[in-house]
């Protein structure tokens, strides 16, 4: 193994980031340990469970998918990045008020998945949200709740 | 496709209790900034690695630590020379028990590793790379003895033994030779005998079931910190954390005391959470370092090292009246323990034939050991296995003498003051309740294409009460922080302050919750049994009582008049009458801002142990359709029915009663554990042990049925187990409906389905020929 590390300069949540890695660190592992943005998760490390969602350049991915040395001049949205200030995001509020989560874990990578569905798709059927969140598992809800929060949201936002 | 709730009590006029408000700690949960057990970073802290055993079943011979130890970047190794041998001593964990003997050796194998996974030894280091080049330092000498998977392999006479010293408890006279059978029990009333003789038809049916995993989707995870002088601080994802500090302190031999605990915020725990696995490591890792030990699970760590349920081997026999009266019930339980002794089947036991009023019953369980990861509780433990088999047997029973499913569960419904096997009989519950709403219900009379099918069944949970403390604090604006010792898994901080809230007569957004440290509140038991809302709500409404009482003191002082005359009213502190005097009512606000001249700051208190958990029924209706080309089942519709008592927060209770359904809906289809010959495990991550996704499930209707429990203030039961229960035999009989096969196995997987229907189909063409 090589003793030494890559920087890689890139953009997260709008900010330019630098940072130093090892070669066969993921990007959920700078993100988490070296930047602690940790409000992307590790349930798998292998792309099945979802809950290190993030978008890179505006395409949904599996943090844990991804090498940090990858992100060089890329753009990373993040959980961190999703609401506006003080305002939530509609989704966020959404699934607050439907109480679209139990334990909470799942939540910033579904959310972020489903920031990106609405981001392409803003009227998505019930079945477009099922299967487009199947990469995402949630073992509290049986996600109706989520689906219905999802459906609320992107009601409200073609309202407004 | 709405939700409704249904109360069999007299409405109440509460203004929080009962009303879905938003969690008090939700923003945190969308935003990312929720801190769960691999959040947290300490100055100089290490990352810690467990090396697992690649054998099922063998003797540890020797080990060698020296050249893991001279690595750079290597701080501390450890093995079972760092963690105290226990004696045998039976603890409480959730509903189960566990034996401290057992648990050190879990934690870390001592004579001998007993499952593929089973820790032998871990290493601290600067960097997970270092840690993890440490672990192939370390050399193990091995004696590899033939391993046993199987639950009715492991008790045959000549089977490999885990240990040689089990002998078999509840067997009089106690056998000569060991086995692996740790424990035999048995539960009985009436005349299982005469009752069958009663019977007009009798269906006896066997049962497999595999070891299915919680699945939480949080890794277990900790960080442990001890300081030169032996006090120590651990960080860590579980759902009790008094519980974790007694074991850790026992596996290190300190002072509880010593040890402070705290947990973080949980990603799911469904009883998986209960014991410990990296814990004590981590702090005897510190300990031996110096420094901070951060240790996560891999995914892969969780299938292979912590515990899934059991997977079980059954028998049984029912009869009935041709009328449908249930005249006798039988059960044989094997349930596969794990490594250790301790697997549900007396709870399994107890619950089997609950949903029942019954004169004969008996029920026999069999606690047996295997070589495969020690089982935990998970979500009802015990039950989901037992009532499935049964349910499936009512099920047949009822269409064998052309009763529907749902009139013949009617007709011998348990209700209030129904004689259980286990001892007590039932106070108020709403199996009834719950099986008419299922009647009611516009899905129950929906109509059916081809390959559709239909099914019910209903689920019994005991829940539990227990230990539990609350502290409310209130600040000198009248505001309170309410501290709680139950770590919030699916919004208990919210269903515990709307009753705050209520009691005090104040709104929701003044009540701040934390759940407490080990240090900061007395003992409290864990989060399980659907004890939360339940036990620590009563704390907190006892909590919030001892205040008031306090407030009426410090008003009844400033007015110079009786506390009698002092009542509490919406927030307000009011003359009781007229008589008492014209006093302006005070506020909390106005109290509070004077407490320094009253007699000081006004806290209330509660520690408690509270008893009278009411038990929850519920009743589920499920249609699928059968693929009979893949064989694959697809949910095409779903409705779940239970019994809450009161539901404090009744968005939360439906997710419960959604959440258990499709866990039930993954055991039923899906999930199992597969093993090799090696004895090794095939499937030891999320893409081939297959949970349940967004895509696989309908929305899941909820009806909320409320028969108040008497000894809750409120009236609550819990409910977070029993939605499990229903799904596995509802599915059977549905499948059964649709294609004409009833399987007595699970899981229902396509490949199985699909062989199932090709034999079936070849069957017809040999009979045609």
């Amino acid at each position: 193994m090589s003793k030494s590390k890559l920087h890689v300069a890139t953009t997260i949540n709008g900010d330019s980031v630098e940072f130093l890695c090892e070669p066969q660190q993921t990007l959920l592992d700078v993100l988490r340990d070296e930047l602690h943005l940790t409000g992307s998760k590790e349930g798998c490390a292998s792309g099945d469970c979802g809950a290190c969602s993030v978008t890179f350049d505006g395409r949904l991915v599996c943090a844990c998918l991804v090498l940090a040395v990858e992100s060089n001049g890329h753009k990373v949205e993040t959980i961190e990045g999703m609401a506006d200030g003080e305002n939530l995001h509609p989704l966020q509020e959404k699934f607050l008020e439907h109480s679209a989560l139990q334990c909470g874990i799942c939540t910033p990578g579904i959310l972020v998945a489903a920031k990106a569905l609405l981001d392409i798709d803003p009227d998505p059927t019930e079945t477009r949200v099922r299967y487009w969140l199947a990469g995402n598992l949630c073992r509290c809800t049986g996600y109706d709740k989520i689906v219905r929060a999802v459906l609320d949201a992107a009601a409200e936002m073609r309202a407004n | 496709m709405a939700t409704s709730t249904k109360s069999v009590s007299e409405s109440n006029d509460y203004k929080w209790v009962g009303t879905s408000q938003v969690r008090p700690d939700g923003v945190d949960k969308v935003t990312g900034r929720a801190s769960f057990g691999a959040d947290l970073y300490a100055p100089n802290m290490l990352v810690g690695k467990i090396l697992r055993s690649p054998h099922p079943h063998a003797r540890i011979v020797s080990m060698d630590i020296s050249k893991a130890e001279a690595l750079s970047g290597v701080k501390a190794v450890v093995n079972k020379d760092d963690i105290c041998d226990l004696p045998s001593e039976m603890v409480p964990a959730g509903e189960m028990m566990v034996n401290y003997r057992d648990i050190t050796r879990n934690v870390m194998a001592r004579e001998k590793a007993l499952y593929e996974g089973h820790a032998v030894a871990a290493v601290a280091a600067i960097s997970e790379s270092i840690a993890r080049k440490a672990l192939s330092l370390i050399d193990v000498e091995y004696e590899v003895f033939p391993h046993v998977i199987d639950v009715v392999d492991a008790m045959k006479p000549d089977a490999p033994l885990l240990h040689e010293d089990l002998i078999t408890a509840g067997v009089e006279p106690a056998p000569e030779k060991p086995s692996n059978i740790a424990k035999r029990m048995e539960f009985s009333q009436g005349d299982c005998q005469a009752g069958f003789a009663a019977a007009d038809v009798i269906v006896e049916r066997e049962f497999t079931t595999k070891p299915v995993h919680q699945g939480y989707i949080e890794p277990h995870a900790c960080l442990a910190n001890v300081a030169e002088d032996g006090k120590a601080e651990l960080w860590c994802t579980t759902q009790g954390h008094f519980i974790a500090r007694g074991h850790c302190a026992k596996l290190l031999g300190m002072d509880i005391s010593k040890l402070r605990v705290t947990a973080s915020e949980i990603g799911g725990g469904f009883g998986g959470k209960t014991v410990v696995y990296l814990e004590p490591v981590a702090l005897a890792l510190s300990r031996k370092a110096g420094q901070p030990v951060k240790m996560v699970m891999t995914r892969e760590e969780v299938f292979r090292a912590s515990g899934p349920t059991s997977g079980a081997h059954m028998r049984i026999k029912m009869g009935a009246t041709k009328d449908g009266r249930i005249t006798a019930a039988d059960a044989l339980l094997h349930y596969q323990a794990g490594a250790f002794p301790g697997s549900p089947v007396q709870l399994g036991c107890m619950c089997a034939f609950a949903p029942y009023d019954l004169e004969n019953v008996r029920t026999v369980g069999y606690d047996v050991v295997v070589n495969r990861p020690k089982v935990a509780a998970y979500r009802a433990p015990g039950a989901p296995i037992a009532e499935y088999a049964a349910e499936c047997v009512v099920d047949e029973l009822a269409k064998k003498i052309g009763i529907d499913p749902l009139e013949m569960r009617l007709q011998n419904a348990a209700k209030e003051g129904t004689q259980t096997v286990y001892g007590p009989k039932f106070g108020p519950v709403g199996l009834v309740e719950t099986l008419e709403a299922a009647r009611e219900h516009p899905h129950y009379r929906a109509p059916l294409g081809k390959n559709q099918g239909r099914g019910i069944a209903s689920g019994f949970w005991f829940n539990i009460g227990g230990e539990s403390c609350a502290t409310l604090n209130l600040s000198e604006d009248g505001t309170a922080h309410l501290v709680v010792g139950t770590p919030d898994i699916g919004g208990s901080r919210a269903s515990l302050c709307q009753m705050a809230a209520e009691e005090l007569g104040i709104d929701l957004d003044k009540v701040h919750p934390i759940i407490g440290d080990t240090a900061s509140l007395g003992y409290t038991f864990l989060t399980g049994g659907s004890r939360a809302t339940f036990a620590t709500g009563m704390a907190v409404v006892e909590a919030a009582r001892d205040v008031i009482d306090k407030m009426r003191e410090r008003v009844a002082k400033t007015w110079d008049i009786p506390v009698d005359a002092v009542v509490w009213e919406q927030g307000f502190a009011r003359p009781a009458s007229s008589n008492a005097g014209a006093f302006e009512p005070m506020s909390i606000a106005e109290i509070a801002a004077m407490a320094n001249k009253t007699g000081g700051p006004l806290v209330g208190n509660a520690a408690i142990n509270a008893q009278g958990a009411g038990p929850s029924f519920g009743t589920h209706i499920v249609d699928v359709e059968v693929d009979t080309e893949t064989g694959q089942v697809k949910i095409l519709r779903y409705t779940a029915i239970q019994d809450a008592g009161k539901a404090v927060h009744p968005s939360f209770v439906e997710g419960q009663m959604q959440g258990g359904a499709v866990q039930g809906i993954g055991w039923a289809l899906n999930e199992e554990y597969v093993y090799g010959e090696d004895g090794k495990l095939q499937n030891a991550g999320f893409l081939d042990y297959r949970i349940p996704v967004c895509s696989d499930v309908p929305m899941i209707d909820t009806v909320i049925v409320e028969v108040p429990n008497p000894t809750h203030p409120y009236g609550v039961r819990g409910v977070g187990e029993t939605p499990i229960i229903p799904p596995m035999a509802a599915i059977t009989s549905a499948i059964e409906q649709a294609i004409g096969i009833r399987f007595n196995e699970l899981p229902m997987s396509p490949p199985k389905v699909l062989a199932a229907i090709e034999a079936s189909n070849s069957a017809v063409a040999d009979a045609a020929e």
